[in-house]
């Protein structure tokens, strides 16, 4: 059964939580609401045999409401397919933990919690994994600036600012020629 | 009692005589300083990559004595930052660095151990240089075993120029004084 069938057969058992699928170059995309995100899983994992957990990912749409998204890419152990369900998560909203599902689910949870500040409930163990206890601040955010911010905590670690001499450097793709294209110093509030 | 016709045979001992070498205390001790300087690979990144070619057949830093890689700070004599230094670790090389006895020094090995290199993030400190004193700085993204070579060469000469006894006396008699 293809990843698309599974999508229609979710469609149906979930209805309107199920705010949206796209498909695009065969890659099936769910965008679900944020109550039906652990039973939608919990049916891939259970029901159509979604036993592995590739990664969660999180994104920051900042300026819209609600403000972030995670990203759940799920696949069969022999990879004949791939599903990638998302949810829309306002600030300060937590998600359930999806570790019960998939061990693996761990760490990318703590990761997307250490990075964009985004709290899974029923977590075994949510604390920060890169960055140290007591960071005080999420760096993949959009509104975290790219040099960083001076922090201190004796002992443990320090950050400073980075000097970034105009930059960051970045390119512009779809310009219209190549020296458009070029990354530049683009500046960035 | 020796006879008037007697000669002294030990009056020259040529396999005493051609032993003897005169030199200052300083420089015999830089010569053996410089000639086995036991590096502390503080592997972090790609550099360290390069830095066990260096220490391999074909580059062989055994060469220049240095091929006692220690793993024990209190053993080690040069701090070889081979790597990117992010602020997690950075209080971990400072605390390598603390453990070593003097006397002792430190090579930024590449762009991100002199710089923060092509890090400029809000994770990744910006040169070793703001945590420990530095004597040598090598360019290079990692540098090639040769470029090490030439810095740990560098380093050598450094090395020779000290007047660590010297400096030892004037201090003893400053506080003294």
């Amino acid at each position: 059964m293809a990843a698309a069938e599974d999508v229609k057969l979710l469609r149906e058992t979930f209805a309107e939580k199920v705010l949206e699928s796209v498909e695009f170059r065969d890659e099936q995309t769910l965008l679900v609401t944020l109550e039906a995100l652990h039973p939608v899983l919990a049916h891939c994992r259970n029901e159509l045999g979604y036993a592995m957990l590739l990664d969660i990912s999180s994104v920051d749409f900042l300026g819209e409401e609600p403000r972030f998204e995670v990203v759940y890419e799920l696949a069969t152990v022999d990879d004949a397919k791939r599903l990638r369900v998302k949810a829309k998560v306002a600030e300060d909203a937590p998600v359930a933990s999806a570790v019960d599902l998939w061990g693996g689910a761990d760490w990318h949870e703590r990761e997307v919690w250490d990075m964009m500040g985004i709290g899974f409930a029923g977590h075994p163990n949510l604390k920060r994994i890169l960055m140290w206890e007591g960071y005080p601040y999420f760096p993949l955010r959009k509104d975290f600036p790219l040099a960083g911010r001076p922090t201190e905590l004796p002992d443990v670690a320090f950050t400073g600012v980075a000097p970034l001499e105009g930059g960051p450097f970045v390119a512009c793709a779809g310009a219209p020629n190549a020296v458009l294209r070029e990354p530049r110093s683009q500046a960035i509030d | 009692m020796l006879s008037p016709t007697t000669t002294l045979e030990t009056a020259y001992d040529s396999k005493i005589e051609s032993n003897v070498i005169v030199t200052r205390v300083d420089a015999a001790m830089n010569w053996v300083r410089k000639n086995s300087l036991w590096p502390m690979p503080m592997g972090l990144a790609c550099c360290a990559i390069e830095l066990m070619a260096t220490a391999s057949a074909r580059f062989d830093i055994s060469r220049f004595g240095m091929e006692v890689m220690r793993f024990s700070p209190r053993q080690a004599d040069v701090l070889v930052v081979s790597g990117t230094v992010t602020y997690k670790m950075a209080l971990a090389v400072k605390r390598i660095w603390d453990q070593m006895p003097e006397p002792k020094w430190c090579v930024a090995m590449g762009a991100c151990a002199s710089s923060g290199g092509m890090y400029r993030s809000y994770a990744v400190l910006q040169g070793i240089d703001q945590l420990i004193p530095v004597d040598v700085y090598i360019s290079g993204c990692p540098p090639r075993p040769e470029a090490l070579i030439a810095g740990l060469m560098r380093l050598q000469e450094k090395v020779d120029t000290e007047h660590a006894l010297m400096d030892q006396k004037r201090s003893m008699l400053a506080g003294s004084a």
